[in-house]
């Protein structure tokens, strides 16, 4: 037993010094995968259409304005607000908000179990790498592919304002932009994640798909029809309830509501693209929308009391990406690597 | 070229020699347990250096979990092993940068090309640039991929893919081989051809060898030693002869031809001490002679040689048939699952 240990300490001394690290090399692996294969296309296409034909629409409306106003603080963010009344498409930020997401699970659905199902994960799991090397080099090339998605998509669209429409970005409008670029990025990464999740957790990469769009569609568009379900069946509204139930009813929908990561990232983008915007809540009463009329008529937040409105809902989704990592990360090392 | 597939001799410092020259692999009492479920059973396993050692075993007999377990892919419940001196559990890194492993059913990404993913795999022990190029060419040279190397893994057939997955645990130069089933799902003489390049390589490199396997024959002929595997337990171990004496029906047998117009030799056999019994295989005509006890063999071979020129009987030719695995494993797991005593089988054996 002593050889053996002395055996040990020796062998642990001649260790070569830690060369690259691994998961830089799977992270590097998965990137060139992710630009070389067809979904990276589609999806370019697709975020590429989803964004410039709302922007197409909406120019005519961001002129008037641009025009009206010429140093209207923000003009140059209302090319991801705006949208023409006359028609039913929606802005950038709403396509952002709803499409984005597909991105970060498309990119991550098949990430473990196709590695299982090619029996790929055997081999590299017995290369001179840890195990985790494997998860957080494919979460960082994922997240380096939706970064250069999204970096692309907002070039173009910048580039859209200032040639097409002449409105050129202030400072504090640039800051904004990297600000708001920056929570795209994390609440694409929580998706990611969550794609992760899945990978880990389902042996077929079309049933992590399946789950990752049906968890999709709930929340982006069923979202509000079920917390007001849930809000209905905690505070019931009946004919006699009096106004002040209603509005609790209101608020605590609200609540809920607040709890959703698509909520948390609309009311941050809101505040972030407009310096108007002094709250991230829709007033709730005639009241509060005559004060806050009052209050702010023609008035601009800077950068920093912007950035302070929002710092929970940042803080928040933040958690949510790292939580949902977790998840995927503690599920991942504990698997057995035989199925 | 040669010079080429050994950029990392180097490493082997005198540490290591030291610690691998007497058992690369060695196993004590190593156990994996799934809930109630026992995969491997206080296994004590050696494999010395420079040899082909095979593991025997049905399906589900924990081939498989062992291999994980040496490689430190899996934790196991009981028991230690030790890979080139090191606890596969403690130092996983050490140990699978020295130790190269074909899983079970290899799979390679489809989208890349052989020389891609090779390439891919020597990143990840840290090789890169000209020398690491230079190695992959060499290694697919090894494994015959030379001119199928720049297709898509996609395009492979499952030989071919097996033969890339040789290559890729040749990539990092390893001191050890660990097979799991090299040679399933593959045609007769595509076997042939993987078998071969084993037997090359060890000659070549001088390097260690575990193959696991359900095919009995193939690892009759390439293995220099054999362990039996059977619910999680070792149940044998030693050379096919020595594993016959344990399993078999306690005979050798001969085999023997003579000229077709002689006498009849079979009184003059049967008077032979040792031999047992002689049959004539009429459709072959060959003479079938049992010999016992089996250590008796070589004595009876020179007295029936004797005895055959002594009796005017003009033989042709004489030599020992093997005792197929086959038998012996059978009689092997019959035995067990019958309850006789193994463990002493496995001392005497071992020993």
């Amino acid at each position: 037993m002593t050889a053996e240990a002395a055996a040990e300490v020796q062998v642990v001394r001649r260790a070569e010094p830690p060369r690259r690290a691994g998961w830089l090399i799977v992270a590097r692996k998965e990137f060139a995968d992710h630009l070389a294969s067809a979904r990276f296309i589609i999806l370019l296409l697709v975020l590429g259409a989803a964004t410039l034909i709302p922007l197409y629409i909406a120019a005519d409306a961001i002129r008037n304005v641009a025009d009206l106003v010429t140093d209207n603080r923000g003009a140059f963010l209302l090319l991801f607000l705006a949208t023409s009344s006359d028609s039913p498409v929606p802005n950038v930020l709403t396509f952002v908000a709803i499409v984005a997401p597909l991105l970060g699970v498309a990119f991550a659905f098949d990430a473990i179990n196709s590695e299982r199902s090619d029996g790929t994960l055997p081999r590299l799991l017995s290369q001179p790498i840890y195990r985790d090397d494997v998860i957080n080099g494919k979460f960082a090339a994922g997240l380096a592919v939706i970064a250069l998605v999204m970096l692309a998509v907002f070039a173009v669209i910048s580039g859209f304002g200032i040639f097409r429409l002449g409105i050129v970005p202030s400072a504090d409008d640039l800051i904004r932009l990297v600000a708001w670029y920056a929570i795209t990025v994390v609440w694409v990464g929580l998706w990611l994640a969550l794609g992760l999740v899945l990978s880990v957790a389902m042996r077929r990469a079309a049933n992590a798909a399946l789950a990752g769009f049906g968890i999709w569609i709930a929340v982006a568009i069923f979202g509000r029809l079920v917390v007001e379900a849930i809000a209905g069946a905690i505070a019931p509204i009946t004919s006699a309830s009096s106004i002040q139930e209603q509005l609790d009813l209101a608020s605590l929908q609200n609540a809920i509501l607040r709890v959703l990561p698509l909520t948390l990232f609309q009311e941050a983008s809101a505040v972030l693209l407009r310096p108007d915007k002094t709250t991230v809540t829709t007033p709730a009463t005639i009241d509060q929308l005559e004060q806050l009329g009052q209050q702010l008529q023609g008035q601009y937040l800077p950068f920093d009391q912007s950035a302070l409105l929002i710092w929970p809902h940042v803080v928040a989704l933040v958690a949510m990406t790292a939580v949902c990592f977790a998840a995927a990360y503690i599920w991942f090392m504990r698997q057995e690597v035989r199925a | 070229m040669t010079t080429a597939t050994r950029p990392s001799r180097r490493r082997r410092g005198g540490a290591s020699e030291a610690s691998s020259s007497s058992a690369p692999i060695r196993t004590r009492a190593l156990t994996k347990r799934y809930g109630d479920r026992i995969a491997v059973d206080t296994l004590d396993l050696e494999v010395r250096a420079g040899e082909i050692f095979g593991l025997l075993g049905q399906n589900g007999a924990g081939k498989t979990t062992t291999i994980l377990m040496l490689l430190g892919l899996t934790e196991p419940s009981g028991g230690s092993s030790r890979v080139l001196g090191m606890d596969p559990t403690r130092h996983p890194l050490e140990v699978k940068r020295r130790v190269g492993y074909l899983p079970d059913a290899v799979g390679f990404y489809g989208n890349m090309t052989g020389r891609e993913n090779l390439r891919y795999t020597a990143r990840l022990n840290g090789l890169g640039g000209a020398d690491a190029e230079a190695h992959i060419e060499a290694v697919l040279e090894q494994v015959g991929l030379t001119d199928r190397a720049d297709g898509r893994t996609e395009t492979y057939s499952r030989g071919m893919l097996q033969r890339l997955g040789i290559a890729d645990a040749l990539i990092k130069d390893p001191d050890v081989l660990i097979l799991d089933e090299p040679t399933a799902s593959i045609d007769p003489i595509g076997v042939i051809e993987i078998l071969e390049l084993l037997r090359g390589l060890v000659r070549e490199r001088g390097m260690t060898v575990l193959l696991s396997s359900h095919l009995l024959d193939q690892v009759q002929t390439v293995c220099d030693r054999v362990g039996i595997f059977a619910h999680g337990r070792l149940i044998g171990v030693g050379t096919v002869a020595e594993l016959a004496g344990t399993f078999g029906d306690g005979a050798a047998h001969l085999e023997a031809t003579f000229q077709p117009d002689g006498p009849d030799p079979r009184a003059t056999l049967l008077a032979v001490e040792g031999v047992d019994r002689v049959e004539l295989d009429a459709g072959a005509g060959t003479w079938r002679i049992t010999v016992r006890p089996v250590t008796a063999s070589l004595r009876a071979r020179e007295a029936i040689v004797d005895a055959a020129a002594r009796g005017g009987l003009r033989m042709t030719s004489l030599h020992e048939l093997e005792a197929s695995l086959e038998d012996i494993y059978r009689t092997a797991v019959a035995g067990m699952t019958r309850g006789f005593a193994v463990d002493e089988t496995i001392e005497e054996v071992g020993a």
